[in-house]
């Protein structure tokens, strides 16, 4: 068992554990973010950037501290290493100056967006992002691609996090979707604009940290904060059939897969629990769901907030 | 203190013909190699020549090949990194196109030293004619039983491929090149596990330029001892300066390390001073990825001793008031040099060529070069100065590989060494968009003019 010390709490893990699953058996505020990484997807992670910390011990052998911030997800712990995330001004800087990266061309359409309330990148940039931007130029816009009738695909917030490509490639054996072109240019997307049909592409939806892959048979019908989640199962002969059902009174408006605190899935659930069971006596209803506090509009009040001076067009030119 | 190891023999006809280069001496390290040294001597003259990486990075070779998982029984291989595509740098091709069996030739004795019995030299796309060169050659190595099976009856087998790559320069990164060479999309890949231990298809893999090969058939055959005596302290040997900009002599030289940098700009043997007769402002020493250094600091340190050609000498001072040998691509401003223009050119191409996998380098890449073409258009701010400085700071450190270093390395610098430059076209838009190239001090006399 190898010792490792995150933010002066240590906890024993076996060999091979990343600092950020160590991190998350310690749980609490010594949990850096992660927006890219998925425990269930192999070879995610280390794209974002997000949950970089600082070695400042590398190991009992070699107490060398690491030269650069390192991806969480991917560093695997040595014995004796001493890991600062919060604790070290310079993650928090890193932290901020990633927020600040993801955010400069994502549209800020919140209020518009599905995904609100149950964002991933909603929610870094409320713990980490400034106030204000610095990005004056045009954001990057995509053409609209049509990917089929289940999932509404919005290239303008994607982030480029790659776990959709991971979970239709991991998930199902018909690869047709994946990364075209480079750098600020790349974009997701499926073989020739193919339509993506097979029965887990549902998961995609689930695996999206932000607003870019949404349900078509949700959109606009209710917002999530809105909705009650119910812990529900059916017997079903593709999945598990366990899955969160979102009620709004006796109404069914949405059927996802069970995320964790940490927004992960683990019980991947196919397209006919989905999208076409939407009737309260097609579930078996276990009980509600625990309402994580991850999420800032979840809790329903916002906390710490700043709000901006106002902004006044013509004030810049006065002066 | 003309020496030649890499470039030995150039000056003959015919050299890059295996006949020719063996009747000048060539492939006799592969003898002497292969039948009266072991692997293990090989890796321990390379250790003791001091050899450092020529490719940018300058880590020491032998340590890198000590590295090598020899334990786990999968096979080991050799890669060379010939996608040289860094702007101002082109030592690697004048190589390749001239004496490409100076390669074979090391690669062959680096090989056998790692115990790989498979290499490949992956090639810039855009090397057309390279390509059919280096086929040849190998051709011709293959006829004479320098490669294949039981190489000159040592019984060692090396199989030697040439792999073109499709011209993106990321795949210069040894992680992105690997994943290239594998036939994938030429993504860098998380590090560790290192390619050392799990490089290409998983197994073994030592990645090395062109130019850090070809020094090794001379250490096997003259010993690394003998090569650490050439050059200066830490920086060992001989180095290839792809020399180009403002001056007389644009071209490829091999100096010995340790040569001040200011006879190797003013002399005639070198690059023969700037053209023109004009002054001298800025050099890039080390291709465009380095910081750029005024002519104060690139000919002497900020202590006041002359700046050599060498590793250390060049990068004293740490980023502040120094820079970095890197790929040797030294690049010479005159006095009508735009900085600005420059700096953004250079940012053009990082943009251009960053892969698009972790963010602060896919959207800090194309923030920096809007802004900066903002700036060199005549319409940026005084405060986006200041952002330019921020965003480079926020880049740098925080990517998976160097590409994002690189971008915001000249970047910071430019702005700290020419911040004034900076704020002249900040200051005066309309010049800035009439006068495209020049010493910008001299435009702010133009309204004076015009007011007679």
């Amino acid at each position: 068992m190898f010792k490792v010390t995150i933010d002066n709490k240590s906890i024993e893990v076996e060999p091979g554990t990343t600092i950020l699953q160590a991190a998350r058996m310690i749980g609490g505020d010594v949990v850096p973010p992660a927006m890219c990484y998925h425990s269930e997807l192999k070879n995610s992670g280390g794209k974002c950037r997000t949950c970089m910390v600082k070695v400042s011990q590398g190991s009992e052998k070699d107490p060398r501290p690491m030269p650069k911030l390192v991806a969480s997800c991917s560093t695997e712990v040595m014995d004796g290493m001493v890991v600062q995330n919060i604790t070290s001004p310079e993650v928090v800087e890193a932290r901020k100056a990633v927020a600040e990266f993801l955010l400069i061309n994502h549209p800020l359409d919140c209020p518009v967006c599905d995904q609100a309330g149950e964002c991933d990148l909603q929610n870094l940039s409320y713990e980490n992002g400034s106030n204000a931007s610095r990005f004056e130029e045009e954001k990057r816009t995509y053409e609209k691609m049509d990917i089929g009738d289940l999932i509404q695909f919005h290239p303008n917030r994607c982030i480029l996090c790659y776990r959709c490509v991971y979970a239709a490639d991991q998930l199902t054996e018909n690869r047709v979707h994946g990364v075209l072109y480079r750098g600020e240019k790349s974009e997701i997307s499926t073989f020739i604009h193919q339509a993506i049909e097979n029965d887990f592409s549902g998961n995609m939806i689930d695996v999206c940290p932000v607003g870019a892959l949404t349900d078509k048979t949700f959109r606009f019908k209710n917002r999530v904060w809105f909705l009650k989640p119910m812990d529900a199962h059916r017997s079903c002969s593709k999945c598990s059939g366990k899955a969160a059902v979102w009620f709004r009174g006796d109404e069914v408006y949405r059927v996802t897969g069970r995320k964790d605190i940490y927004g992960e899935v683990h019980d991947f659930i196919c397209n006919e629990c989905r999208f076409e069971k939407k009737n309260s006596a097609d579930w078996i209803i276990e009980g509600p769901r625990k309402i994580e506090s991850y999420s800032v509009i979840n809790q329903n009040h916002y906390k710490n907030i700043v709000i901006p001076s106002v902004i006044n067009p013509i004030k810049e030119t006065m002066e | 203190m003309e020496r030649k190891i890499i470039l030995e023999n150039i000056e003959i006809d015919g050299i890059r013909l295996l006949e020719v280069y063996r009747e000048n001496g060539g492939y006799k390290s592969i003898e002497k190699a292969l039948k009266t040294m072991t692997p293990d001597e090989v890796v321990a003259e390379v250790k003791t020549s001091g050899l450092r990486g020529r490719g940018g990075a300058g880590f020491p070779t032998g340590m890198k090949w000590s590295f090598i998982d020899k334990k786990s029984g999968n096979p080991r291989y050799l890669v060379c990194n010939a996608d040289e595509s860094e702007p101002g740098t082109f030592k690697d091709r004048y190589l390749l196109e001239h004496i490409p069996h100076r390669l074979i030739e090391g690669m062959i004795c680096s090989a056998y030293a790692l115990g790989a019995n498979k290499a490949y030299i992956y090639v810039r796309g855009e090397f057309k004619s390279i390509i059919g060169i280096l086929n040849e050659a190998l051709k011709e190595c293959y006829k004479a039983g320098l490669l294949g099976k039981n190489i000159l009856g040592s019984g060692y087998d090396l199989d030697l491929h040439v792999h073109t790559g499709a011209g993106a320069y990321i795949c210069g990164e040894e992680t992105a090149l690997l994943e290239s060479l594998e036939g994938k999309r030429g993504n860098p890949r998380l590090k560790p596990p290192f390619p050392a231990i799990k490089g290409l298809y998983g197994c073994p893999t030592v990645v090395n330029n062109v130019e850090t090969l070809a020094n090794i058939g001379w250490i096997v055959n003259n010993s690394g001892e003998e090569y650490a005596k050439i050059g200066i302290g830490r920086s060992t040997g001989t180095k290839l300066i792809s020399a180009c900009g403002n001056i007389n002599n644009p071209g490829v030289y091999e100096i010995e390390l340790g040569l001040p940098v200011e006879e190797f700009i003013y002399s005639d043997k070198y690059c023969g001073g700037v053209k023109g007769g004009k002054e001298l402002k800025a050099v890039i020493p080390g291709g465009s990825s380095v910081p750029i250094l005024p002519k104060n600091l690139i000919l002497n340190t900020l202590a006041g001793e002359k700046r050599l050609m060498s590793y250390e000498s060049l990068s004293e001072g740490g980023f502040i008031t120094g820079s970095m040998l890197g790929s040797g691509g030294f690049i010479v401003y005159d006095e009508d040099a735009c900085i600005v223009r420059n700096t953004y050119n250079f940012s053009r191409f990082y943009h251009h060529e960053s892969c698009g996998q972790c963010s602060p380098c896919r959207e800090g890449t194309s923030w920096l070069e809007s802004v900066l073409h903002r700036i060199e258009n005549g319409q940026g701010k005084m405060k986006d100065i200041d952002l330019l400085v921020s965003i480079a700071s926020k880049i740098e450190g925080n990517t998976i590989c160097p590409l994002g270093d690189a971008a915001a390395w000249p970047v910071a610098a430019a702005v700290r060494h020419f911040r004034s430059e900076f704020e002249f076209h900040v200051l005066h838009p309309e010049i800035v968009k009439n006068v495209k190239h020049g010493s910008l001090e001299k435009y702010l006399e133009i309204p004076v003019l015009t007011a007679e």
